[in-house]
């Protein structure tokens, strides 16, 4: 039984399960989602920021920083361009250090793994980044094979149900033959995403998915990250700067601006929210706490004025 | 006036201690055997019509050339001696080492500036697979491996063109062609001595254009600069590594 009483139910799908492999469901089964009212116990958090500041040469990319994903949710973190939203996913991917502070993963801090302790915590996690960056010397079916026949010993048969599985999940087992040069861009992001979660992660991370979209590919990606999530008992950390979209899929929103969190909250809360910074963002104004003109001496000198020295 | 010379500086150490992480990870590169022979498919093989042609060319040249030279000293038998001991000595290592340079060499920095653009690298990473392991050291062994072998074979090209104008179209007897290089030509000295000047010029090669790749910035200008730079640093490396070798091995300083 569940904390509020619902009865849930959740199998992980090892790929040590032979028989649910040949089925063609999804082999979990969702816990049947809670209210928001009835969620009186926090889920508590894989993904732990705590007070990190990142600095790249001299400049200050984030500003003792802190949030925490719980598990099994989606979280968004949304903000303008060159907030520090891509420096977080790699801070928690391990691939940049903080200066100060902490990033912990499912207990462990990142940045004191070793080599081998962090390729381990990054088998458990997937990422997909902003434009796919699949391996475009091998087929799709190659590139999802890729985490399977470098990390286990599965017999080829099995990597081929495993593979179809994969892409029948995000709709291309059709295009297994392809070469990623012949696929558009839409297409790509979703092999992308049968590659990322070839060995069902625990923790999936998004880099901008919905970026350059078509208004059809874009709910199919949100669409699939939200069932994907639920079907995998992952949780998702989604960076993004797609309001409708993400509005519409995830559990908790992070605001980013200027390395800190100017703003939190549940979906409906945000749409409700009165703060400066999120009604400008959310409403898309070009004016607000992020100014329109670029600093610059007042427009009656610059126009009128002496000649500049 | 120190800055270019420092980034230099800085610039080198990097490229050595890359190198040493390509090294220690060869191991499991050459685990996965089917990779280095799928690179020295790419670096090697079709590389061998350049190297095939321009050998051909430059033995051809050489005959020509040295039956002029030769001829006027009355020594015109020994064009055969002339045309091997400068392919095997020198030109062949050096020629082959620039032409490969040019072609696979900016070929692979072009490959792996590209995969880093791209953010291949970084997803592989993320996948918990070493790069270095899966990309880079496949490619520098390709380069290693390819390169002697396409040295020897531009040779062989060489002595059949400086044969083909000496004997076939001048008239030099061809016995004397074959046999005064056959007398002549020792196997350690000169064979053996081009052997080693063509693995260390595949090594030079390798590293640097696996390195060129690896640190070009993610951009379009990034990956051309490097691709030049590659071919550039690679040719200057060779000139220069073949006058050392040089003086070491024929003249015994």
């Amino acid at each position: 039984m569940g904390p509020s009483g619902n009865i849930f139910l959740l199998v992980h799908c090892n790929v040590n399960f032979p028989d649910q492999l040949l089925s063609e469901r999804p082999c979990f089964k969702i816990a049947s989602p809670m209210p928001p009212s009835a969620q009186i116990v926090p889920a508590p958090s894989l993904v732990e920021i705590d007070n990190v500041t990142f600095a790249y040469d001299t400049r200050t990319i984030l500003k003792g920083i802190s949030l925490s994903i719980p598990k099994g949710k989606v979280v968004a973190i949304m903000g303008g361009s060159g907030c520090g939203k891509t420096t977080l996913l790699r801070l928690i991917g391990g691939q940049i250090k903080p200066s100060k502070g902490e990033v912990r993963v499912a207990g462990s801090a990142v940045h004191e793994l070793d080599g081998d302790a962090l390729y381990d915590l990054r088998r458990k996690m997937g990422m997909l980044f902003q434009f796919g960056a699949l391996f475009t010397d091998m087929s799709v079916y190659e590139n999802v094979a890729f985490q399977m026949r470098e990390h286990t010993d599965l017999p080829e048969s099995m990597i081929r149900d495993l593979v179809l599985m994969k892409l029948n999940a995000v709709g291309l087992r059709g295009a297994a033959h392809l070469m990623p040069s012949e696929l558009s861009g839409g297409m790509a992001r979703r092999v992308a995403l049968a590659r990322a979660i070839a060995l069902d992660p625990m923790l999936m991370m998004y880099d901008e998915p919905f970026a350059g979209l078509d208004p059809i590919s874009l709910g199919v990606i949100g669409q699939l990250i939200r069932q994907l999530n639920d079907a995998l008992g992952a949780t998702s950390i989604l960076v993004t700067h797609d309001i409708v979209e993400s509005l519409a899929i995830v559990d908790y929103v992070y605001f980013v601006s200027e390395g800190s969190i100017v703003a939190e909250g549940t979906p409906a809360e945000i749409r409700a929210s009165q703060e400066p910074f999120v009604r400008q963002f959310v409403g898309g104004l070009p004016d607000g706490p992020v100014p329109f003109q670029y600093p610059a001496k007042p427009y009656a000198d610059d126009l009128m004025g002496a000649p500049r020295a | 006036m120190g800055n270019p010379f420092v980034d230099g500086f800085i610039k080198i150490g990097f490229a050595a201690r890359f190198f040493l992480a390509v090294l220690w990870q060869s191991g499991t590169a050459f685990r996965r055997f089917g990779l280095i022979i799928r690179e020295v498919y790419f670096s090697g093989v079709l590389s061998l019509v350049i190297i095939l042609v321009s050998g051909l060319f430059v033995g051809m040249v050489l005959g020509l050339q040295g039956y002029d030279t030769l001829q006027r000293f009355g020594a015109s038998e020994a064009l055969g001696v002339l045309v091997s001991l400068s392919l095997l000595r020198e030109l062949g290592p050096v020629v082959a080492g620039l032409l490969f340079a040019s072609r696979a060499g900016s070929a692979i920095t072009a490959e792996i500036g590209l995969m880093k653009a791209t953010e291949q690298l970084v997803a592989m990473e993320m996948m918990a697979v070493n790069p270095v392991a899966r990309v880079i050291a496949p490619r520098f062994w390709a380069g290693v491996i390819s390169m002697p072998i396409l040295a020897a074979l531009f040779s062989t090209m060489g002595i059949l063109g400086g044969y083909l104008v000496g004997v076939v179209l001048i008239g030099v007897d061809a016995g004397s062609f074959w046999s005064q290089m056959q007398s002549q030509v020792d196997l350690y000295q000169d064979i053996g001595n081009g052997l080693i000047k063509s693995v260390v010029f595949g090594i030079a090669v390798s590293v640097i254009a696996v390195f060129e790749g690896f640190d070009a910035p993610a951009t379009a200008e990034g990956v051309s600069g490097a691709t030049t730079r590659t071919v550039v640093t690679s040719s200057l490396v060779i000139l220069g590594l073949d006058f050392i070798l040089t003086a070491f091995m024929f003249r015994g300083i």
